[in-house]
């Protein structure tokens, strides 16, 4: 501190003495600090920082690609949007897929990470099981879903005609893809709830399970007193990745059923794509893109509210 | 109390055996909560073996699936194994796809891509974490603002800039955009802020440089970090659809996940080739699995913890 302060009035005051050697060395210290952090910043200016920018830029223009000159529409992207059922039916979709999926990825990840918290050679090979899924591309789970729940040569559907049902075209029906799309989905994830969840297990201290046996909590009460509001950190960073990783749904829902059938499966990101990389209207995607921005910025502010207000109590 | 906490998995299963639902009449005069605990336990192992079920049941179907011809798959839905044994999958999908150009741009790309992110990620983790420089604050700020941002919001825009530059449908498109990561930079910060500053202060004395100290004293101690970062940096990437889709317009330049999906939009019902590429998409991440779970597991758990 008292460097970076008596520095620059030292060195401009005094011709040499002590201070000039060790001004030097700063200054090449900056220099080097800038050379050493310059790639990355770099690249965070140019492909992140002013994007995002340019995003809203765009959005408030007829943007084409490669034109000389781009249209000024001010907010009408916006209005336009506002008063598309389209938008409103992707924001529909988004929304149920993202509230179901949180919701059944943390319970059944809960349920699993509490069931496989103690060591041993068994629970460590079902954790493995259930963990897997979450290394593979969501490209390649929605293609063997869509071969498994195929009517007719799918294993789903092999199941359910031997036990003398109707084999049913899970992605074909409009009411059925979305609920089957959010099922692959929270099969995806659950694994990836119940590894987060664990670590946060295995942090709760000993001693409180202790103090609450004494005190003749057993069972679901020491869940509800002891270990639910310990964890509650680590529930607050799962629900809120979560929250945000389903409201960007675009990979599963493009292979498996590309927003349809009918729409029923089209998200926020699905519809994006679609408007900027199939009918080339980047104005009007990156309008899209705005909303969406906007949308997971509020929902991290009310989840972090929401959980440090209950931190008070 | 202590056979409750026991740790062995298979003590729980010859438990749970010897309890059950029939109690064992010794047991329950010693301890009344006993036989409840050992059902609820058959209950909970009951449900683990259906979810393990579950999960690993698909990635069976997807491998003999790649190996099972239309007839077969069509006349025994409900099997999981291969009836009669077939190689065409995995012989037509060299001549569907330019398939070894594939599976090397998805190396490329995430391989390269991976290295970069490594190198420049701890580059500037160690200006943040170490060197005093003015707007080392605002730099610090600009990293984790973008941490915040979801990708879909930058997308359109880099395509126009990568359009502007000409370096749309190219690897040095695909790679540089991506080879930094916000996420890296913030994590290895933290890591190098653990390392005790004596052995900077001893390596100085010898008279080393910057460069020095972060190539020869910070990176190896930070190896455990590096690792967990790469592994899931690599597996990100490879993984990634939306950016190499949206960034790349020829087959030659598709990675494995954009050209299977491709492929797959048009040849739907081409399952023998479909299932082939999966399988072969999945083997590396897979293998790497097996040898390094730890990794894995901790650079998800990470993301989760920051």
């Amino acid at each position: 501190m008292t460097q970076t302060t008596a520095l620059p009035a030292g060195g401009a005051a005094r011709p040499a003495g002590r201070e000039a050697p060790r001004r030097s060395r700063t200054v090449r210290r900056g220099w080097q600090a800038w050379l050493f952090a310059g790639p990355s910043l770099a690249i965070i200016l140019v492909f992140i920082a002013f994007p995002i920018v340019q995003s809203f830029w765009f959005s408030l223009h007829d943007w084409k690609i490669g034109a000389t000159e781009q249209k000024w529409l001010g907010l009408a992207n916006y209005e336009r949007l506002f008063g598309d059922p389209l938008f409103w039916n992707a924001f529909r979709v988004t929304l149920v897929f993202a509230v179901v999926s949180v919701v059944l990825q943390l319970v059944l990840g809960y349920a699993a990470a509490s069931a496989l918290q103690r060591e041993g050679l068994l629970t460590r090979m079902v954790r493995s099981v259930f963990f897997f899924p979450t290394i593979v591309a969501l490209a390649t789970i929605g293609l063997v879903w869509r071969f498994l729940l195929d009517p007719s040569i799918g294993l789903v559907a092999g199941i359910t005609t031997s036990f003398g049902l109707p084999a049913i075209g899970w992605l074909q029906d409009p009411a059925l893809a979305l609920p089957t799309v959010i099922f692959v989905s929270v099969w995806k994830n659950v694994g990836f709830t119940m590894v987060i969840l664990l670590a946060g297990l295995k942090g709760v201290p000993a001693h409180l399970y202790e103090a609450a046996r004494l005190d003749g909590a057993r069972g679901l009460q020491l869940t509800r007193y002891v270990t639910l509001p310990s964890i509650r950190p680590t529930l607050l960073f799962t629900t809120m990745i979560l929250t945000i990783n389903s409201f960007q749904v675009f990979d599963l829902v493009y292979v498996m059923t590309k927003g349809g059938p009918l729409f029923s499966t089209d998200t926020l990101v699905t519809m994006m794509f679609r408007e900027g990389f199939e009918n080339f209207d980047f104005g009007y995607a990156s309008a899209i893109a705005w909303v969406l921005f906007a949308v997971i910025m509020v929902l991290s502010a009310i989840q972090l509210r929401v959980f440090r207000y209950d931190d008070v109590d | 109390m202590t056979t409750s906490t026991e740790s062995s998995g298979a003590a729980i299963i010859r438990d749970a055996r010897a309890g059950g639902p029939a109690r064992g009449p010794a047991r329950t005069t010693r301890r009344m909560r006993r036989p409840g605990a050992v059902a609820r336990r058959t209950i909970a192992w009951i449900l683990l073996a259906i979810g393990a079920v579950v999960a690993i049941v698909p990635f069976v179907w997807m491998v003999s699936g790649s190996f099972r011809t239309e007839a077969d798959l069509y006349s025994a839905p409900a099997s999981l194994f291969p009836g009669e044994w077939t190689l065409g999958g995995y012989l037509r999908i060299w001549s569907e796809l330019p398939f070894l150009r594939v599976v090397a741009n998805s190396f490329i790309f995430a391989g390269v891509t991976t290295l970069l992110c490594l190198l420049f990620d701890s580059l500037c983790a160690y200006a943040l974490a170490r060197l005093e420089f003015r707007g080392r604050r605002l730099a610090f700020w600009l990293v984790i603002a973008t941490l915040m941002v979801p990708s879909q919001v930058t997308l359109i825009p880099v395509f126009v800039e990568l359009f502007h530059f000409g370096w749309l449908n190219t690897y040095q498109g695909l790679i540089i955009p991506r080879a930094t990561s916000a996420f890296g930079i913030f994590m290895l910060r933290q890591f190098f802020l653990s390392i005790p500053r004596e052995l900077d202060e001893a390596a100085r004395i010898d008279g080393a440089g910057h460069l020095r100290i972060y190539a020869q004293v910070i990176l190896p101690l930070a190896k455990p970090a590096l690792a967990t970062l790469a592994v899931l940096h690599f597996m990100n990437l490879w993984n990634d659809l939306l950016w190499p889709l949206a960034m790349t317009s020829t087959t030659e330049m598709r990675t494995l996940p954009a050209a299977l999906t491709l492929f797959g939009g048009q040849h739907v019902n081409d399952h023998a080739v479909l299932l082939a590429g999966a399988t072969i998409s999945l083997l590396p991440l897979a293998l790497a699995f097996f040898l390094a779970q730890r990794y894995f597991v901790q650079g998800v758990a990470q993301t989760g913890l920051k």
